[in-house]
């Protein structure tokens, strides 16, 4: 129907219009890049000088590339709302979309943050840290790919929920590990299995459970959205 | 059967962790219709007027807007809201703001309109500045361009006049006078001689 068809494609411009707010505002002033890029470095930093020219089994290596990514993350994923509750815009949001286009917006805004922070991180990771190979590609890049996605879903929500939270600095991590640990474990097996060279189809069990993972996530939240959003 | 618009609220009444603000309120105006809202600070004027632009959910009581034969259609583009906390996107320009509210709210963008919009507020829509540079006065005028820009059929005022100079107010009295002739206009302010011959007033000293 027309109707629908217009609904729909006004309620997409205004998604890319929350993302491209977000987008065009994290240019100009580089708060939440600055943040996760001098993480990643620190981070990695600390593990180099930990190892030392010593190497570590893969499994530990797998572990510790997703405690950087981790931690990286909660330094900077939270800011797409604190930033809107410190600036008071909130309320600006609240009469221009409906809460599930500013969910959508904002996800996919964390969502590109994840990928570019994911990049940077493995490619250093894989340059600096001594026994750390890949060699089944296509089951770590499937593992990151969807180990971001539900990253930035369940921190997106995690960041409406405490960005009206007077202690929302520690509150993040504290809150958002629960919910990630069930995709930390997943996604540092398939990159165990990747560093293993195991077969594409071994990894299957960890691809079901990420994909499981991501859809329960999204909906789940954008259900709850509109209760964190509205009052 | 008329195709009027109407706003009304039923029994509204709103509490903040069990502490009662205001409770049954009602008003019902029709288009071409002002509802101004008065009361002292800390009555709930802010408040019922988040809940009439249904972004609070009131504790009791409904809001209902539309027109006779779709009752109840309420979205936010009905609404254009003005009020001191209010806050623009600063990092942006006036009309990057403008144009951002546009693409949020889902609709086209014509910058021939908004540039028109600008002037009309006394806002120069060449200025690249963003809008953290601005004044008080200014930013005030910002808002009023940002609520006008989508043709709201009902226009929310908290204290329309604040921080506006004498050619500000004298401004604001036109697109209230606008407004009164293209629909429905709510004022709150605690200075009823802010609107000259509301038709509709609700006292919130007198709902607590």
């Amino acid at each position: 129907m027309p109707g629908d068809s217009t609904r729909m494609s006004s309620y997409a411009r205004s998604v890319m219009s929350v993302f491209l707010k977000d987008w065009r505002s994290e240019l100009r002033t580089r708060y939440a890049m600055n943040a996760l890029l001098m993480f990643v470095v620190t981070t990695i930093a600390i593990v180099l000088f930990s190892l030392g020219s010593e190497g570590a089994p893969s499994d530990a290596l797998s572990g510790m590339l997703w405690t950087v990514i981790f931690f990286s993350a909660m330094s900077g994923l939270s800011r797409t709302f604190v930033m809107e509750e410190e600036r008071g815009t909130t309320f600006t949001l609240q009469l221009l979309a409906p809460p599930s286009a500013v969910f959508f917006g904002k996800l996919l805004f964390n969502l590109v943050l994840v990928l570019g922070l994911n990049a940077v991180t493995i490619l250093l990771y894989l340059a600096l840290i001594t026994g750390f190979v890949i060699q089944t590609l296509s089951i770590f890049l499937v593992a990151v790919l969807l180990g971001s996605l539900g990253f930035a879903a369940a921190a997106t929500v995690i960041a409406a929920i405490i960005a009206r939270a007077n202690t929302r600095g520690t509150l993040y991590p504290v809150l958002s590990f629960p919910v990630l640990l069930p995709l930390l474990l997943t996604v540092i097996n398939a990159t165990r299995l990747a560093s293993e060279g195991a077969y594409f189809q071994e990894a299957y069990g960890e691809f079901q459970i990420l994909i499981s993972y991501i859809v329960v996530v999204v909906v789940v939240s954008s259900m709850l959205f509109e209760y964190i959003w509205k009052d | 059967m008329t195709n009027a618009l109407t706003l009304s609220g039923k029994g509204l009444g709103k509490s903040f962790n069990g502490r009662a603000v205001f409770h049954d309120v009602s008003f019902s105006v029709e288009e071409h219709q002002t509802l101004l809202i008065t009361g002292h600070n800390g009555s709930g004027k802010s408040t019922l007027m988040k809940i009439i632009c249904q972004v609070l959910t009131p504790s009791a009581g409904h809001v209902q807007v539309g027109r006779a034969d779709s009752a109840g259609d309420g979205g936010r583009d009905l609404f254009g809201f003005v009020s001191p906390y209010l806050q623009m996107f600063e990092e942006f320009s006036a009309m990057e703001n403008l144009a951002v509210a546009m693409g949020i709210r889902g609709r086209q963008w014509n910058k021939r309109e908004a540039a028109a919009l600008l002037e009309r507020v006394g806002l120069d829509p060449d200025r690249d500045e963003p809008v953290r540079t601005y004044s008080s006065g200014m930013k005030q005028r910002v808002k009023y361009a940002f609520a006008l820009l989508h043709h709201p059929p009902v226009l929310l005022l908290d204290e329309p006049a604040a921080n506006l100079d004498a050619e500000g107010v004298s401004a604001v009295r036109s697109i209230m006078a606008a407004q009164r002739k293209a629909g429905i206009l709510v004022v709150a302010t605690n200075d009823p001689g802010d609107v000259d011959t509301p038709d509709v007033m609700v006292d919130l000293d007198a709902r607590r």
